[in-house]
């Protein structure tokens, strides 16, 4: 697209009228520049798709083998007899899904709380729940260590997974924003048919939030799927890191030094889940950012 | 969001609503009291045990000297006053601070920049949005391992290409000089996130300011100053504000990357909170540092806040 754009400038550079020539001119610089920053936005991953593909002779090669061939896929299984991969990727699967759960469920109920309901002390709560966001988690990351530790959890996943089900203020307040967009007329016709408050949640506000509650269950999953800094808080026993905490131990033990290929397989573990449920999910994903701000 | 046109409440059982009321002997909206404290109870009680509780955990230990294992020592302000004096302590605000002096507004640049060229018609133009977008979406340990080999300095393709064209690299990430600009420009790379929240402002600002600017003959350069920036003051805002508390949580990439580089030239605030903590077992000390940053950027926000009436601009706000 670039290429073309660009001849198209030089060949009518002469022939056309100033405002034109200047617009064809200022296409191309868009174009350009549009298609070098995707370049190096993708280089990356191209990058490390193709070595962790190689043979080590391949990865230090110069020139650079760009396509390797055949693929070695080995790389994947050597990964998995230096460290145990599988007992990673379990716990990273267990820890996500978990938490995925936990959050939905526990947020999507505050929120029906908070949305929804009267009762005494409703707003003056919802305002402390939303001013606590203001305290960084490096805050609040010693003393819970410190009770995890005292109770006997430090080394086990129970820090990873348990606060999960008590719900986080943020996703609370999206969804609760997105649930006072349901008409209430709805749960008076439902209270009118003699559906219970348990019922109306489940049977009215949470088919029909099904995007807001996707965006929540994509974002837990980013967040808790690329976690690094928990897992190495609480964690001392390998059978029971999470996949990037393996990387990151892989990464830095000496037997390993040198074999990059290994480190891109296993870094393309990593990644891969992320980029299929980003092209999976683009348009929720795209929304819950401009929503929350949240950076990935 | 809006509801799906044409959607409608599920069947519902048919419970007759006297016997429902009937239930327990009181009114409606007592039990809509009862249901709401049952609905909310999760979430009241991880907020009193997963935040109010450490807060106030998190104050205490700040006031004590304590390892973790033996009891804690009670000994006031001391920690706070250590930290005064502490060298670590200055060189990672320093530290944090040239990151963020630098880097957000590079970030700020690069991210309005691009948006707005992703908003102009341009082919495939969907195609490019998600390219650009992939990087943040893979934040973390598996970007910061990637970049590694990106940068290594004998066999990394960028030095590898560096000297090809007769250049003397340097070991970007083991070099006092390099090291923090590196792990800067590398964090630029996630800015995906940013463009879509500017692309979103963007296409938020009503075509027919254009076309009055247009009218008025101002050129691109000045429809930009007093049309594009003023009506995106907001978003800027917002994420300068973003920006800046993410700064001093920044963490895996210095961590995996530089482990706060050979003469601490990378040592971010969090990472020395980290060390405090989890490496020295200062639980006291690491507190009163997690307070002193919570006061930074608290008041960082505010000023930004303050300075914010001067340059935000609301649509609808009513002038003083």
């Amino acid at each position: 697209m670039a290429v073309r754009a660009t001849r198209d400038t030089s060949s009518r550079l002469s022939w056309y009228p100033s405002p034109r020539w200047r617009r064809t001119l200022w296409q191309a610089v868009v174009y350009l520049i549009v298609v070098s920053g995707a370049a190096i936005a993708a280089f990356p991953f191209f990058w490390e798709l193709t070595t962790a593909f190689k043979s080590p002779p391949e990865v230090s090669a110069w020139p650079p083998v760009w396509i390797p061939w055949p693929l070695h896929v080995e790389n994947f299984s050597l990964v998995a007899g230096v460290v145990p991969l599988a007992q990673y990727l379990k716990n990273s699967v267990l820890v996500v899904g978990l938490v995925i759960v936990g959050t939905t469920v526990s947020c999507s109920m505050g929120a029906y709380a908070f949305a929804r309901l009267r009762w005494p002390g409703r707003d003056l709560i919802f305002l402390v729940l939303l001013s606590a966001l203001i305290i960084p988690g490096a805050v609040t990351t010693v003393p819970s260590f410190i009770v995890f530790q005292k109770i006997g959890w430090y080394n086990t996943l129970y820090p990873l997974i348990v606060p999960s089900f008590f719900g986080s203020a943020f996703n609370v307040f999206l969804l609760r924003q997105f649930f006072m967009t349901i008409p209430l007329e709805m749960d008076e016709a439902a209270r009118i048919d003699g559906a219970g408050f348990p019922r109306i949640f489940l049977s009215i506000i949470l088919p029909l939030s099904r995007p807001a509650l996707a965006t929540v269950a994509i974002f837990t999953f980013m967040g808790t799927w690329n976690d690094f800094f928990t897992p190495l808080v609480y964690l001392s026993d390998q059978q029971l890191f999470t996949l990037p905490l393996g990387l990151v131990f892989f990464q830095g033990s000496p037997h390993t030094a040198m074999q990059t290929q290994l480190l891109m397989a296993m870094s393309l573990l990593v990644v891969t889940p992320c980029i299929v449920v980003y092209f999976l999910a683009q348009r929720l994903f795209i929304q819950g950012i401009v929503i929350t701000g949240v950076k990935g | 969001m809006a509801i799906p046109p044409g959607s409608t409440a599920p069947p519902l059982s048919s419970r007759s609503p006297a016997t429902t009321a009937a239930r327990a002997g009181l009114s409606l909206r007592q039990r809509e009291a009862v249901a709401g404290y049952l609905f909310a109870t999760p979430v009241i009680l991880g907020f009193i045990l997963f935040t109010l509780g450490p807060i106030l955990l998190s104050i205490f230990f700040s006031l004590t000297s304590y390892d973790i294992i033996s009891t804690p020592r009670w000994v006031g302000w001391q920690n706070y006053v250590t930290l005064l004096g502490d060298g670590l302590f200055w060189q990672s605000i320093a530290v944090t601070t040239k990151a963020a002096v630098v880097g957000l507004p590079l970030g700020l640049a690069l991210s309005l920049g691009l948006a707005m060229l992703l908003n102009q018609k341009i082919r495939a133009v969907s195609l490019w949005r998600t390219i650009y977008f992939l990087p943040s979406v893979v934040s973390g340990a598996a970007v910061a391992v990637l970049w590694l080999w990106i940068l290594n300095p004998v066999f990394g393709i960028v030095n590898s290409l560096l000297r090809q064209v007769g250049l003397q690299p340097p070991d970007w990430l083991n070099n006092d000089a390099t090291a923090l600009w590196t792990l800067v420009v590398v964090s630029l790379w996630g800015v995906g996130g940013s463009i879509v929240i500017y692309l979103a402002g963007l296409q938020g600002i009503p075509t027919e300011l254009y076309d009055a600017a247009k009218v008025d003959g101002a050129t691109a350069w000045r429809r930009f100053i007093h049309v594009t920036l003023p009506m995106l003051s907001p978003v800027i805002f917002f994420n300068m504000v973003l920006g800046l508390i993410w700064q001093f949580q920044w963490f895996t990439e210095p961590y995996v990357m530089t482990q706060g580089g050979r003469d601490n030239t990378t040592l971010t605030f969090m990472l020395y909170l980290y060390r405090n903590a989890f490496s020295y077992f200062q639980m006291g000390y690491a507190s009163a540092m997690a307070w002193i940053f919570f006061a930074i950027v608290l008041a960082l926000t505010l000023v930004l806040f303050r300075s914010g009436t001067m340059w935000v601009y609301y649509e609808g706000e009513r002038r003083r």
